[in-house]
């Protein structure tokens, strides 16, 4: 036993070493790819933290649903609290990287293709990348389902440009700043034809905030925090206690004392905040980092005097890396998807096909070299972090994807790169950075999130009776 | 791979759920702990770490009791008394 811990911590040790030398490397080569080192570490600090705090968004709704369990969405709530709070600070001092995205019906249907993909592969999309770091085969599968799913979907066009409500192509072909040669796909048609023209709310920017609260800093915790996150958060953590934990907390109170009262109930809502004080602990801690996060990247691109790496791909001379408007995917705060679909278009590239006529690849996001992309890097972080953190607890475990949950991965993944090309983020971009800063569209793709996530639980109700009848025939 | 849920004794099952990874684990667990009468006990074996937690929380909400936690090999065992 002693041997295999000396073990993991010299496994813990290598992992970090590889990490802290590539780092070095990097910085050697160009001064500029400090940029880039700043995106592995956060990504490390992530995958250490969710390993942690077991902290995955599909449990959130999953084992609330499955098995009445709530720690993952207090934990969630909690982290949102807190990076709404920093996320005001950031907006004071004029540090953040925060922008919202176009608000629409879009976020709630890609939310529950999301949540019915999360749920079936076993993880969001963070989820499953601090589970490749504790050795699981399935999150390798949802990973490349997610990579796939979104090169593939955002490519696509001929017959399906056909599936087009004729008024988003002909919007879609009235934009002028998009050429026709990056327009060729249905996704193309569907960004510039319909969520392109979406509102994109900053609760703090909007009138009724600043009536409210007046032009003042004071308006970014009123509008950002308060209204957008704290208020929503603390209305969904009651309505947990009420349906999930109230009734059994509450009989175990009068049970001992004979009456119970409101410093019970309070005492009921306390009693799921600290449930799981690991995951809560970790929800304060994730909430923090990301917004430190988004001050670091700040920082960075004061910096250089950059707003995107691309401009600094560019002036190391590695121009064939970005699109057309010179940027490459660079988010400025934790993310996951799009560099992953990057990680599947480098490939399909390498293969011959053409991704780079499209407006995902072409226009907006760039196709890196992989050892050149940003964000890319951040998802390697989380691996890496979540593989030491996995081996000084003792938990990292090599298990090779068997049986269905081949096809639960795989599919699962697939599912969650359509549905966040849909709403244009997963649950990071999506939903928990947008509405910790400030965006109610977070919510809309939450929800979606939350139904998909409840019809994934339904499914795999009936799917675990099913095989548990069949094993029980014996008996 | 297949899960195995079996019989062992007078009240006592066990639950086989190696090499699942989430949800599975718990929702077999809570699958299992439902046919079972009160005061059986449970023996849930598993080696997906995240499931862990959830089966702790699910326990101790649902009023049942984790006799005992141990970890053997890679796998992780929970003796569980139905409550």
């Amino acid at each position: 036993m002693e041997n295999i811990e000396k073990r993991n911590q010299v496994w813990a040790f290598i992992v970090t070493g590889i990490l802290i030398l590539i780092s070095l490397l990097y910085y050697k080569v160009n001064v500029y790819y400090m940029y880039l080192i700043v995106y592995i570490w956060f990504g490390f600090a992530y995958g250490m933290m969710l390993q942690y705090g077991r902290f995955c968004m599909a449990s959130a709704s999953r084992d609330l649903f499955a098995a009445g369990v709530p720690r993952m969405a207090v934990g969630i709530l909690i982290a949102l609290i807190f990076f709404s709070l920093v996320g005001v600070v950031l907006s004071i001092t004029n540090m953040s990287t925060f922008h919202p995205g176009p608000l629409g019906f879009h976020e709630l249907i890609g939310g529950v293709i999301f949540g019915i993909g999360m749920v079936l592969a076993g993880g969001c999309a963070s989820g499953s990348l601090y589970k490749i770091g504790e050795g699981n085969g399935t999150s390798i599968l949802s990973i490349i389902g997610i990579a796939f799913g979104q090169a593939i979907f955002v490519d696509i066009g001929g017959v399906f440009n056909k599936l087009m409500p004729q008024s988003w192509m002909d919007k879609a072909e009235a934009t002028r700043w998009i050429p026709a040669d990056k327009m060729t796909a249905w996704f193309d048609h569907y960004l510039a034809g319909y969520v392109f023209h979406q509102p994109q709310i900053l609760l703090s920017e909007t009138k009724a905030i600043k009536s409210l609260a007046g032009e003042g800093n004071i308006r970014y915790f009123i509008g950002d925090s308060l209204i957008n996150t704290i208020i929503p958060a603390a209305i969904v953590l009651l309505l947990i206690y009420y349906f999930y934990t109230r009734k059994g907390f509450i009989k175990k109170r009068r049970k001992k004392k004979g009456s119970t009262g409101f410093s019970d109930e309070l005492a009921g809502i306390w009693n799921i905040i600290t449930a799981s004080q690991r995951t809560t602990f970790m929800g304060v801690l994730i909430g923090i980092t990301a917004g430190i996060h988004i001050l670091a990247m700040k920082g960075m691109q004061l910096r250089f005097g950059v707003n995107n790496f691309g401009q600094l791909l560019t002036r190391m001379g590695h121009g064939v890396d970005v699109s057309i408007t010179g940027k490459v995917f660079d988010p400025g705060y934790w993310y996951i998807t799009t560099q992953e679909a990057q990680f599947a278009g480098w490939i399909m590239e390498k293969l011959g096909w053409n991704v780079r006529d499209n407006v995902f690849f072409g226009v907006m996001n760039g196709l890196p070299e992989l050892w050149r992309n940003p964000a890319l890097w951040m998802s390697i972080g989380i691996i890496f972090g979540a593989m030491v953190m996995a081996l000084l607890k003792k938990e990292f475990k090599f298990k090779l994807p068997k049986g269905e949950l081949i096809i639960w991965g795989l599919g699962g993944g697939l599912l969650m790169g359509v549905g966040a090309r849909v709403a244009l983020g997963c649950n990071i971009g999506a939903f928990f950075i947008r509405v910790a800063g400030g965006d109610p569209g977070g919510w809309l793709f939450g929800m979606g999130m939350v139904l998909g996530g409840y019809a994934g639980v339904k499914f795999f109700n009936w799917w675990t009776e099913r095989k548990m009848a069949k094993e029980m025939e014996a008996f | 791979m297949a899960m195995k849920f079996e019989k062992t004794g007078e009240g006592k099952y066990m639950l086989d759920v190696c090499g699942y990874v989430c949800p599975h684990p718990q929702i077999y667990c809570k699958k299992s702990l439902e046919k079972m009468e009160e005061g059986d006990v449970l023996e849930v074996i598993f080696d997906n770490p995240s499931s862990g937690e959830t089966i702790i929380q699910m326990c101790d909400q649902a009023g049942h009791e984790i006799l005992e936690k141990k970890e053997e090999g890679g796998k992780l065992i929970y003796m569980i008394e139905k409550g």
